[in-house]
């Protein structure tokens, strides 16, 4: 398993750029939220916890197909699957290795981009906080939908259209966490269901994705 | 006894089913016949909505079957994975534009009605939110029937889809209510409650829901009837290819 996410991370980080795309891609919504809703730094103020959890978001899913559709294509996931390592330890391994790549440099440049769009002093703390429990959730979930729609040719827009609706609580519990916190108001409730969230989808989600892997391999 | 499970021979199910649709046919008309003309001319108008309460004999059916059809296609979905029964799986893909239909239809009856009541077409209310969220759920669905190629596959895939999309289906129900306080109403037609809408409005509306209910079975059965034959089509297609 160590071995596999060794890989995993080398092939993210060597092979052409895959790794800082979704932290570029992050930046450029960042940029645009102002030319769209203008630089009226109040207003920036207040959409900036749900702008950049929203930035963060879409990040994550723009790099999804990379999860497994590759090694779809080139047939190493035929050779995983042979192994002896259980499915559901390699569909984990492979979300950990794309939180690793994709969602921890969001968290940690998060912070960096709230400055750009203004975000109230005490937000930092609450959205990096937020950002560091939520992402893994969305890695978990993106996992699934990357292994429900690996066999298509065209899976990207489906996918995205699949894994969204299951983005919705997280989305909601991660940036209700990041606005309270902004407004300095009491975060423990979304703060614990988000935790829930994550904690529940790590544990659970692996076998439904494990499962459809095992249809898509077949 | 006749047992359930002998409905999973395609022809058996095909044959009964021809049996059943036009009694059902005829029990859906007059079910939705009587209760919307009962509920639209034969209702007095609430004395704060006016007649725009009667828009409530299509909202509330539609809205009911919405959420039931994707329970039905849970069961089925779950029938499939455990039993592996063809006409549970190609139930529950034909259910699914039904219920989208429904959804669809509360949603925009519930806009019509918003309006007037509420000074607004759309708001973000835990209950508006959480059935465009069904919506996209039963998008989602629909489309990964439509694009896998491999019927077993299909199948499978969508049969987990529907297994994991309910957890959060149910998941979201709860985030968008702690998430925003709504405008809209809370359950005006539960059996346990004190206060229920009355008697007046409660029997043409329970007729339509009958009707609505049996609609759906109508549908769901002539739809699963289409899917059996257009796979009986493809096999035999193949077959002609292969001579």
């Amino acid at each position: 398993m160590i071995a596999l996410l060794k890989r995993d991370l080398a092939l993210a980080i060597r092979a052409g750029g895959g790794f800082g795309l979704g932290l570029a891609f992050f930046l450029i919504v960042v940029t645009l939220v102002p030319f769209g809703v203008g630089p009226q730094s109040e207003l920036l103020a207040r959409i900036a916890p749900g702008i950049l959890w929203l930035g963060a978001l879409l990040a994550c899913l723009l790099s999804l197909d990379r999860i497994l559709a590759l090694d779809w294509e080139d047939g190493s996931l035929d050779l995983l699957a042979t192994a002896p390592l259980p499915m559901e330890g390699i569909v984990s391994i492979k979300a950990l290795a794309h939180w690793l790549t994709t969602g921890l440099p969001l968290v940690l440049a998060a912070p960096v981009f709230g400055v750009l769009l203004n975000l109230a002093g005490p937000g930092f703390f609450w959205l990096t906080l937020s950002l560091a429990i939520g992402t893994p959730a969305l890695s978990v979930i993106g996992t699934f939908g990357a292994a429900l729609t690996v066999g298509l040719k065209r899976g990207g827009l489906l996918m995205s259209l699949l894994v969204l609706p299951l983005y919705v609580p997280t989305l909601i519990f991660g940036a209700e966490v990041a606005r309270r916190g902004a407004e300095g108001m009491a975060v423990e409730t979304p703060l614990m269901m988000l935790a829930g969230i994550t904690l529940a989808v790590i544990a659970l989600l692996p076998f439904a994705s494990a499962a459809v892997l095992r249809v898509n391999l077949r | 006894m006749a047992s359930i499970w002998e409905y999973a021979n395609p022809k058996k199910f095909i044959d009964t089913s021809n049996r059943v649709i036009p009694g059902l046919w005829v029990l859906a008309l007059l079910c939705l016949v009587t209760g919307l003309i009962w509920g639209f001319f034969f209702t007095p108008d609430d004395y704060r909505q006016g007649s725009t309460v009667k828009i409530f004999y299509l909202h509330v059916p539609s809205a009911l079957m919405a959420i039931n059809a994707w329970f039905m296609m849970l069961v089925a979905s779950l029938i499939w994975i455990v039993r592996r029964h063809h006409v549970s799986a190609l139930a529950a893909r034909a259910a699914a534009p039904v219920g989208m239909v429904m959804t669809l239809i509360a949603l925009f009856t519930g806009a019509i009605w918003g309006q007037p009541m509420w000074g607004t077409w759309w708001a973000w209310d835990p209950r508006l939110t959480s059935f465009l969220i069904l919506f996209l759920f039963y998008l989602g669905y629909i489309a990964l029937w439509e694009a896998i190629e491999n019927d077993d596959t299909a199948a499978d895939l969508t049969a987990v889809l529907c297994l994991v999309g309910s957890v959060f289906a149910v998941l979201s129900r709860y985030a968008v209510n702690f998430w925003n306080q709504g405008l809209h109403q809370g359950a005006s037609l539960s059996l346990d409650a004190e206060e229920n809408v009355a008697d007046v409005f409660w029997y043409p509306a329970l007729v339509t829901m009958a009707g609505f209910v049996l609609l759906f079975v109508l549908l769901v059965l002539i739809r699963t009837q289409t899917e059996i034959r257009a796979r009986r089509m493809r096999a035999l297609l193949a077959r002609e290819r292969m001579q």
